[in-house]
């Protein structure tokens, strides 16, 4: 028995060895900015991108996305599948086996109630959480055991790594937000700035729109991470600040969305002591053609919607001439630099749902001349416009107030007039035109414009629901208080049928099919949107610091725990 | 004197009621919404309900008097709570940050010490050295020393903060390494180590007030100073014998003080309502960068609760100032 107990003691010493070389909290402090200060540590009831970032290193979901987008275990033991028996043959189940053993940063237990209670939080239909839609189609959760937590769907899922997987969905400590659910869930002040989680890091302080203070979370489940005693995280300034302080004085370590104009990313890159990282989900910046009349002429309420085509744009000609005209790559120059690439496709990212359409890169003037006269629309009165049947070809191209978005709606200007469009450029204040308000007739949503750009992408990996934001019933009109997802009122029962189809097909490469269909649909084919530049997020990083890597479908701090000081 | 300010305090409150009402309805009809805050990812419906938990869809009057319910009787109960550890408030809804869903004044009284030490040092400094080089510009008009007080007056007042803020930066942090460009608002000044890192950090914000303070105060001491040293009883000071260090500092600069107490006293308002420039440009989030924070993101209680409260305060000291022409001048009585 002592002879097993030493020997039990040795291998105990000698697996303890590496954790010796990096051992939890040596690296002192990692200090973090982010141009938009922190508000809240709730992801729950945030409305952006910051707060989610920052709770990822305090909470997490039961399983996150690695930087290939690929799905990975954090508190469970496994990955379910259909193969495993995690998922059910006919895909109305999913079965996760949390770790044992597991806790809280306060050192309770960690178990499958707090799984079930983070889904009563979020689904309680008066807390106003931001991430309902990972919720979507559930019959009910619930705790089999203390380490087994049963999801039923209402119909078969083929994707069910929805809730709680990624960012915007970890575990909430039930006995932490048990009195917070429902209306109660906004004036838990103490909770909402403290979050107790399993993350590698725990708050010890918090000011509003200001700094998070953060020390190693002492439950965390690996004994040798994170390597930082303490994280903090100042918000507030300006990207070129935040850069500035990475890049050139060496204040900070991190820097998160430092999107600055390439001549100065260059120069802040020669100082030589950090350097920018991107990463490229699925954010797109884009063209979108209203293919309604938005005529001012017609009544409240008809304007707009389906019961007027476009009389110019419902052209297809002009849709492609539109797009031939554009130099995608000077875009890509003037406004990102490292930050962005020219596309084809409103569909960029996974690599498997890519298209490969690439057509409109090159820029050909010629040939959209060519396009335009051979469509009939001449400049016949020498006024330098093109007409056809007394339709003078002139547009409204609204945009947000961005400095580089203005930029590209002079130089798009610049190319349409060249090709005879008369162009009128309007900037919106982005409050205005992503308020959603169905009283403004400046929201992006009504477009009663001819031709709006602005970025859209979609959380995770999974292009399903975004898609299906094409159909005819998520056009926005006056029915639905002007809310809906198809801006561009594109209608076409074929894109409908795929729709459906993706949403029932499980099978990977038969999935990636439809949705490059889809995409070619939207794109190529119809030219319904312009896509421009397939935009990545930039970040900055000192060059003392090491471990990170940069992910564009889960948090940018998913391996937190993982980062390291360089000596 | 003391009937007169009971008056004047007894109409600021119709003046501020008044002023409520306008803030509130300018804010409430300025386009935007809080929902341009929501990530497009987050579906039509989910934004629906996350506006009505916020109680942002209700009608703009049941908001105006809930929150004037809130402004006057719920927030001094809890801070009657919070001194004396009494419960008068019970649960009753404080006013609450759409974007934090903090308490407002929670979040107020978190950034009002960087605000009261930063803005308020560089207006005390500011002061400091706008007084002496005011009289002194004004005593030898036309010297060396005049023109280039005025000068350097020039530069402060017609080169924006966010110009001078920046030019700092790059000078002092990015080439010299001195001063950090961001100020650490959880620094405990607790030793001398400390105090240090505070003073370095104090530093460039500072400056880049002050010296812009400086500049108009200055201005308005040295004009003042030289419509009273042309006065007959200048004259009259001098022929009596007294010293000029009398002359000057007694009887002309008291004399002079009026105007500038004025100016002086109605920029107080300014110090609590933060830089919001110099703020955002070395990250010491205070209340100017709340206020903007708050505008960018349509957190309307916020923006709200702080433009009223900057109109409490700019009413108050303009009450301030009439008083003190009382005590400076015994001429000027309101009884």
């Amino acid at each position: 028995m002592k002879l097993r107990t030493a020997l039990l003691g040795a291998a105990c010493a000698f697996a303890m060895a590496p954790a010796a070389f990096a051992e939890r909290g040596a690296d002192g402090e990692l200090k973090l900015t982010f141009p938009q200060a922190v508000s809240i540590l709730n992801p729950y009831l945030s409305n952006g991108t910051k707060d989610v970032y920052a709770s990822s290193m305090i909470m997490e979901p039961l399983a996150g996305f690695d930087t290939s987008g690929a799905i990975f275990a954090r508190l469970v033991t496994e990955i379910p599948s259909v193969a495993n028996g995690g998922i059910s043959e006919d895909l109305t189940t999913i079965t996760w086996k949390l770790m044992p053993g597991l806790k809280w940063s306060d050192g309770s237990a960690f178990t499958a109630g707090d799984v079930v209670f983070t889904y009563e939080y979020c689904t309680h239909p008066e807390g106003g959480c931001a991430s309902l839609s990972k919720f979507d189609g559930i019959a009910s959760v619930e705790a089999v055991d203390d380490v087994t937590v049963k999801v039923t769907f209402t119909a078969p899922k083929p994707n069910p790594f929805n809730a709680f997987v990624g960012t915007q969905s970890p575990i909430l400590q039930k006995a932490q937000f048990e009195a917070c659910i429902g209306a109660a869930a906004p004036t838990c002040t103490a909770q909402n700035f403290g979050p107790i989680g399993t993350g590698p890091f725990r708050v010890t302080g918090f000011t509003v729109d200001d700094t998070v203070s953060m020390e190693a979370n002492p439950e965390y489940r690996d004994p040798a991470k994170p390597a930082f005693a303490t994280a903090m995280i100042k918000g507030g300034g300006d990207a070129v600040g935040s850069a500035r302080a990475v890049m050139e004085t060496g204040e900070f370590d991190y820097a998160w969305n430092t999107q600055i104009a390439p001549e100065v990313q260059a120069a802040m890159t020669a100082v030589g002591k950090g350097q920018f990282v991107v990463a490229f989900g699925t954010l797109v910046e884009r063209l979108e053609v209203n293919l309604t009349d938005p005529s001012a002429d017609l009544p409240e309420g008809e304007r707009s919607t389906a019961k007027h085509p476009h009389p110019v744009l419902s052209d297809l000609n002009i849709r492609t001439a539109l797009s031939m005209a554009i130099d995608r790559q000077t875009l890509v120059e003037v406004g990102y630099g490292a930050g962005g690439a020219p596309t084809c496709n409103v569909l960029p990212a996974p690599a498997v749902f890519v298209s490969d359409n690439t057509g409109c890169i090159a820029q050909n003037m010629e040939g959209a001349k060519a396009l335009l006269e051979a469509a009939g629309w001449v400049d016949s009165d020498a006024d330098g416009i093109r007409e056809k049947d007394g339709k003078k070809l002139s547009l409204v191209y609204q945009t947000t107030v961005n400095p580089i978005r203005q930029d590209f709606q002079a130089l798009i200007k610049s190319w349409w007039t060249d090709l005879g469009i008369e162009v009128e450029l309007k900037a919106i204040d982005p409050g205005v035109f992503f308020g959603g308000d169905a009283g403004s007739p400046d929201t992006f949503q009504k477009f009663y414009a001819d031709i709006e750009m602005y970025a859209n992408n979609f959380d995770g990996t999974d292009p399903e629901v975004y898609m299906a934001g094409y159909t005819c019933d998520k056009a926005p009109r006056p029915e639905t208080q002007w809310q809906g997802e198809n801006i561009n009122r594109f209608c076409d029962p074929a894109y409908d049928a795929l729709a459906v189809e993706l949403s029932a097909t499980r099978d990977e490469a038969a999935r990636a099919v439809i949705a490059k269909r889809m995409n070619d649909m939207l794109t190529k084919d119809s030219m319904t949107i312009i896509p421009l530049v397939h935009r990545g997020t930039l970040s900055a990083h000192s060059n003392a610091l090491g471990g990170v890597a940069i992910n564009a479908w889960d948090t940018e701090m998913w391996n937190v725990q993982d980062w390291f000081r360089v000596k | 004197m003391l009937t007169y300010t009971l008056r004047r305090l007894l109409l600021a409150i119709p003046t501020l009621l008044v002023i409520s009402l306008v803030i509130f309805l300018l804010v409430d009809f300025a386009p935007g919404s809080p929902m341009s805050q929501i990530p497009l990812t987050v579906p039509p419906e989910v934004r629906l309900k996350i506006i009505a938990a916020m109680g942002a869809d209700q009608p703009v009057f049941v908001r105006y008097f809930l929150w004037l319910r809130q402004f006057f009787w719920v927030e001094p109960l809890y801070m009657l709570d919070h001194i004396f550890g009494s419960s008068l408030a019970g649960d009753a809804q404080r006013i609450v940050s759409w974007q934090s869903r903090a308490p407002v004044f929670s979040i107020i009284s978190e950034r009002i010490p960087q605000t009261l030490t930063v803005i308020g040092t560089a207006y005390l400094i500011g002061v400091a050295i706008a007084l002496p080089i005011g009289i002194y510009s004004a005593y030898r008009q036309y010297s060396w020393f005049d023109q280039l007080g005025t000068f350097i007056a020039m530069i402060g007042f017609s080169v924006p903060t966010f110009f001078t803020g920046v030019l700092l930066i790059i000078i002092f942090s990015v080439g010299l390494g001195w001063f950090p460009t961001f100020y650490d608002t959880t620094l405990d000044v607790t030793d001398w180590a400390s105090l240090k890192k505070q003073m370095l950090q104090m530093a460039l914000p500072v400056t880049v007030l002050a010296l812009f303070n400086a500049a108009e105060i200055s201005r308005y001491t040295r004009s003042a100073m030289l419509d009273n040293l042309t006065q007959d009883y200048v004259r009259t000071a001098r022929a009596k014998g007294m010293s000029e260090r009398v002359v000057v500092l007694r009887h002309v600069l008291r004399n002079s003080l009026i105007p500038v107490v004025t100016v002086i006293a109605l920029g107080v308002p300014s110090i609590f309502g933060g830089a919001i420039i110099t703020e955002q440009v070395f990250k010491v989030n205070g209340i100017g960068a709340a206020l903007i924070s708050a505008i960018n993101s349509s957190d309307l209680p916020m923006v709200q609760t702080l433009t009223f409260i900057f109109a409490i305060l700019i009413v108050l000291f303009n009450l301030i100032a009439d008083i003190l022409y009382g005590i400076l001048d015994p001429r000027v009585r309101y009884d």
